[in-house]
């Protein structure tokens, strides 16, 4: 029943999703934070472009953007992200692509975040004389990601799914393997969809109960 | 009437609506429904206004002229390739004529009739470009290739006659095409018969020519419910008609003409019971 799955190698398709969402993971969290210091800063214009760029990104779809980053970045733009052949220029275009977008997210989360932390304690920290990034990794970041530890997750949980349409621009991950078997092993077409539904779930799951047991561990007690 | 009853009388209507939705097996049922491609220029495609064209859809309403339906008894329903077993072991379509290349895989769940049409893995690239010209020249890395995420061209390339050429996939033709243009690629793989759709659109024509290399024998057949073996003699005597009153090569010209591609004979009926 099983022995059609000689022909392919889905762990190796599995490890280019794992190695997706961690790249886009670190990366989308980085810019993410970025993105909310912005939104809560005291610069008006770094305040306008965090309100554009996740109004803008957040209601594109995923696709689109995945397909611009090829069609547009490299395609025509000729960007290749240090070259390579087109698999290895997929990978990172889409990379980029997924950071862009998620990073929206992360931003949201953390600025619902910061919002827990009482006013009282930004005033004080103003008090004492610390500086706008002083309050912001001193005093109100790190209770912020404390307190978004379960949010959070749900976005790494969404971001392990939608690397899935890193395939629309032939990035190998198990989306496309699944593509693959789809049209050639067409009698066996409802197993090979429970297989790839049951490779995300473990991936997922884990994740999932984890940082659910990580945020209770660390949330501030108010 | 009160409430249970009107739940029976809600449940009854939807039994009904659904009976119906669902009708159309051959032979009693006076309409017909073909599984068709709805993005396959030159083969099944849908136009904005609504209306179906294409060598396969020319091909299907000949074949249900012959088994005795007029054009209005007609309802054509999008077979994307993914879909295309289930449809016809679930009777949501009675046949279907979808670029559907015959396999043995295939042929486990489901039966063919024909094949209609020849079709080979070929190479699209831009005009002028000469750089291949046979078989060898494909295996080397310097070759960016673009096909279709999981089509069979794909695993093709990959698996047997180009290994190390730099193999770009996306999501539609469209985006190979884009890259074909913009010089991204140096070449579109897929079968001839799709390839000659594309090229010969209207914002294409001129643009692309085909390498004319038979890298593949790709027998597209018309795909019915397994074990229905009068319909499959049915199709195959429509489809041998097709091709004697020369109405095959009337459609072949007028959708694959002004590409350039030699669509040559058509095949001879292999799929018999």
């Amino acid at each position: 029943m099983f022995d059609f799955l000689e022909d392919y190698d889905v762990w190796e398709a599995f490890w280019v999703t794992i190695q997706l969402t961690l790249y886009s993971a670190i990366g989308s969290l980085i810019w993410g934070t970025v993105l909310a210091a912005m939104r809560v800063s005291p610069v008006p214009v770094m305040r306008a472009f965090g309100t554009l760029y996740i109004n803008t990104v957040r209601n594109t779809p995923l696709t689109v953007i995945i397909v611009a980053t090829s069609l547009g970045l490299y395609q025509t733009m000729g960007i290749e992200l240090g070259g390579g052949d087109s698999k290895e220029i997929g990978f990172r275009l889409a990379v980029l692509g997924l950071i862009a977008y998620h990073a929206s997210f992360v931003c949201e989360s953390l600025r619902s975040g910061i919002n827990t932390v009482p006013v009282g304690q930004a005033e004080a920290a103003r008090a004492l004389g610390l500086n706008f990034l002083q309050v912001l990794t001193l005093i109100v970041l790190p209770q912020a990601f404390r307190s978004v530890v379960a949010p959070l997750a749900n976005v790494l949980i969404a971001l392990t799914k939608n690397t899935t349409v890193a395939s629309a621009i032939g990035v190998s991950e198990a989306a496309l393997l699944m593509k693959e078997m789809i049209e050639i092993e067409s009698d066996v077409i409802f197993l090979v969809f429970a297989i790839f539904a049951l490779g995300f779930v473990l991936l997922t799951l884990p994740v999932g109960m984890l940082l659910g047991w990580v945020s209770k561990r660390v949330a501030v007690k108010r | 009437m009160n409430k249970r009853q009107a739940g029976i009388a809600a449940t009854a209507l939807a039994l009904a609506l659904t009976a119906t939705a669902c009708g159309g097996g051959s032979g009693d049922s006076d309409e017909l429904t073909i599984g068709i491609k709805f993005d396959q220029p030159g083969l099944g495609l849908k136009t904005p206004d609504g209306k179906y064209k294409g060598f396969d859809v020319d091909v299907a309403k000949y074949v249900a002229k012959e088994l005795g339906y007029k054009n209005k008894d007609i309802t054509f329903k999008e077979a994307p390739s993914a879909d295309r077993e289930n449809l016809l072991v679930n009777g949501d379509v009675d046949f279907i004529a979808a670029t559907y290349s015959i396999t043995p895989e295939r042929k486990e769940k489901v039966d063919f009739a024909g094949p209609y049409l020849m079709a080979h893995q070929d190479l699209l690239v831009r005009k002028g470009d000469n750089s291949i010209d046979s078989e060898k020249d494909l295996n080397k890395s310097s070759l960016k290739l673009c096909s279709v995420t999981g089509s069979t061209s794909a695993q093709n390339v990959k698996k047997k006659f180009a290994s190390k050429a730099d193999l770009q996939e996306y999501g539609g033709y469209s985006e190979c095409l884009t890259g074909l243009q913009n010089k991204a690629v140096d070449a579109l793989t897929t079968d001839d018969s799709i390839l000659a759709g594309f090229a010969s659109q209207e914002e294409h024509q001129g643009k692309f020519k085909l390498t004319g290399l038979n890298l593949s024998d790709e027998p597209y057949g018309i795909g019915i419910k397994k074990g229905d073996t009068e319909l499959q003699g049915k199709i195959n005597k429509a489809l041998k008609k097709m091709v004697k009153d020369g109405s095959w090569e009337k459609f072949a010209e007028k959708h694959f003409g002004p590409s350039g591609y030699e669509y040559g004979e058509a095949p001879k009926i292999t799929e018999t019971s």
